[in-house]
């Protein structure tokens, strides 16, 4: 029964590195760039559901759309005036570019919010739900739920709406997307608004258990190994990736007796580590995607 | 505008490449020799400081500037040779043998990262040195016996060649020796065909490849030769810190790291020296930032991190070749003076590189 309650605990918290991981998913199958600033935005998207819902005194569902809304603009913007720039450099130079931007989201962060810990209330605080034995609080239910609607939120956006297969169409392949008439520069930028989106949801979700402050862009570090181990290129394999994850790290918290001491907050890394040295295309990754040497 | 005119195979390998470098380098070391007259102890200090920050740095540019694999863990390798040299030390070890163990360790630890992550490239492996970044810290940390942990471990300062550690003058030769050396040392690893090899593997793999570079060979040497200087870098930064703390070597330093190589200049070891001496006077810089900025702003601790990732974001997107290549751009300017055209640097559009097949 502890086992069980474990991976429930597990599946909620790598619901939240699934949903940054899609976000890294969804730009890198795009643009072929990775956003190192994904934790950083969703920091972000957490500050700003703080302003609107603590401070402001928002109603929780009206704030939460509203941060979704503000953060995906932001993203639009972000990739449009930013990093559309150095399109075509080494790969280096945008690890390089997101990094900076993510150093300065965080120095923003901490200059105009400051550096204490904040929180929210949200209809979830505290509450807690039985089922035959085992605890389920509502803000794990919330984040898995919210993630499951999500998901299939964007399934059916990929699979049905217009802009959905354009943007596939321009991942797959820019060149030939561009002489069918898609706007490719516009559909990246809309790509990165949806990936922000998407951080700032997990960043809402997060908050009423981590609390908020500048230390939760830390998360997306540990999102790198979902992304990694489902296969970098596969949204489905971002979320289980993350759910794995998720999982991996709450049984080595529990068992770290039987472990090594501290490989709870190791154990992310130490699985990005191993999915790279013994099977670097991922669980869910099309067998073209990662280039041989 | 000078024209080298080559009779000789040898000439093009040569270390100087004519008279006037012979003069202005021979000329810059006297110069830094003779520094200890005119300043002061703080200045001296903060010298010792960028010169340890440029070997680094020579250490990371061998890796990402001229082999093109980027490190965002290279804290570690500082980590790694900063705790050997205490550890030895500690132990009775006399200076002059722990820096050769040192040395030696940090080059097998990045044989050992560099062999099993041969495979990745790109993003892949700024990923994975990322984790590795953590994973180092961590054991930094839990692994008391022989860092310390938490309480952190002091750095013994024996005498070495009569002198102390603690006279910063003694410091300073120290650390302008074991720059010029490691400077040396990394010319004539570039210049030899590993170098060479290198290159080829950052400008084509499969040119490489073809040419007959063993890639997973070269690239595991380049890891094992960076983090040698890196190494080296943290038992001369061990001196200079004089208490070792885990959380000294955090990723903000590893990205400090990339960020002196990238300010400087990618590709050259010129710009080790300029990025080092950015990054050593950074803090100094924001301290007077602060002071014109107005007090609710200047005050803040966010602001660091903030003007580190704007100078960053900066350089990247308006002058890719760093400090060193604004440099070569205004001597290229006096030189061809008045005929100068901004289209000789011009920046080619090009598309992006695939990795899919």
């Amino acid at each position: 029964m502890q086992l069980i309650q474990l991976i429930i605990d597990g599946v909620a918290s790598g619901c939240i590195y699934g949903l940054v991981a899609l976000g890294f998913v969804l730009i890198y199958k795009a643009t072929e760039t990775i956003n190192f600033a994904q934790g950083d935005i969703l920091m972000l998207g957490a500050f700003v559901a703080y302003s609107l819902i603590g401070i402001l005194g928002m109603d929780y569902l009206t704030g939460f759309a509203l941060t979704i809304l503000i953060i995906a603009v932001f993203g639009f913007f972000l990739d449009a005036v930013v990093v559309r720039q150095i399109i075509g450099q080494p790969a280096f130079a945008t690890v390089m570019l997101t990094i900076g931007l993510g150093f300065i989201f965080r120095g923003f962060a901490s200059i105009y919010w400051g550096t204490d810990i904040f929180s929210f209330s949200t209809p979830f605080s505290g509450k807690i739900t039985e089922f035959n034995g085992l605890i389920i609080s509502y803000v794990n239910l919330s984040i898995i739920v919210g993630t499951a609607v999500l998901m299939s939120a964007l399934y059916f956006f990929f699979t049905f709406s217009k802009i959905g297969v354009a943007m596939r169409a321009s991942s797959e392949n820019q060149l030939a997307a561009y002489y069918m008439g898609i706007p490719v520069k516009f559909i990246f930028s809309l790509i990165w608004s949806i990936s922000a989106g998407v951080a700032a949801v997990a960043g809402v979700l997060l908050a009423p258990i981590t609390l908020v402050d500048t230390s939760i862009s830390l998360i997306g570090l540990k999102a790198f190994a979902a992304a990694v181990l489902g296969g970098f290129g596969s949204i489905p394999g971002a979320i289980v990736g993350g759910i794995i994850i998720g999982i991996v790290e709450q049984l080595c918290g529990t068992y770290e007796n039987y472990l090594f001491e501290g490989v709870r907050e190791i154990s992310a890394y130490l699985v990005l580590i191993l999915t790279l040295i013994i099977y670097p295309r991922g669980l869910f990754s099309d067998k073209a995607e990662v280039k041989k040497v | 505008m000078r024209f080298i005119f080559k009779t000789k195979y040898s000439q093009d390998i040569n270390i100087a490449k004519h008279n006037g470098d012979r003069f202005w380098y021979s000329l810059l070391i006297l110069i830094m020799a003779a520094l200890p007259l005119v300043l002061d102890d703080f200045y001296l200090g903060e010298i010792s400081y960028i010169c340890i920050l440029s070997i680094a740095g020579i250490g990371l540019m061998i890796l990402s500037g001229y082999t093109g694999l980027a490190s965002l863990g290279h804290a570690a390798f500082l980590g790694v040779g900063a705790y050997t040299h205490a550890f030895l030390l500690t132990n009775g070890i006399p200076f002059y043998a722990s820096i050769p163990i040192v040395i030696v360790v940090s080059f097998l630890v990045g044989a050992a990262i560099g062999i099993p992550i041969l495979r990745l490239t790109g993003m892949y492996l700024a990923i994975a040195t990322l984790a590795l970044g953590f994973i180092a810290e961590h054991v930094f940390i839990k692994w008391e016996h022989f860092t310390g942990g938490n309480r952190g471990l002091p750095v013994p300062q024996p005498e070495f060649l009569g002198m102390s550690f603690y006279d910063s003058v003694f410091f300073y030769y120290v650390c302008l020796v074991f720059l010029i050396a490691a400077m040396f040392a990394a010319i004539n690893i570039l210049r030899s065909p590993t170098g060479r090899a290198f290159v080829a593997i950052r400008d084509s793999e499969i040119a490489a490849q073809s040419l007959g570079v063993n890639l997973g060979l070269y690239k595991a040497l380049s890891f094992a030769i960076s983090g040698a200087f890196t190494g080296l870098a943290g038992a001369l930064l061990a001196h200079y810190i004089g208490y070792l703390a885990p959380d000294i070597f955090n990723i903000f330093l590893s990205l400090t790291l990339l960020l002196l190589i990238v300010v400087g200049g990618m590709g050259s070891l010129h710009g080790t020296v300029f990025g080092a001496i950015f990054v050593g006077f950074l803090p100094q810089l924001i301290a007077i930032c602060r002071d014109y900025l107005p007090s609710s702003i200047g005050s803040q601790p966010g602001l660091e991190p903030m003007l580190f990732g704007i100078i960053l974001v900066f350089f990247i997107l308006y002058e890719p070749l760093g400090i060193y290549g604004r440099w070569i751009k205004i001597k290229l300017f006096f030189e061809l003076f008045p005929t100068y055209k901004r289209q000789t640097f011009k920046k080619q559009k090009v598309f992006t590189k695939s990795d899919r097949v």
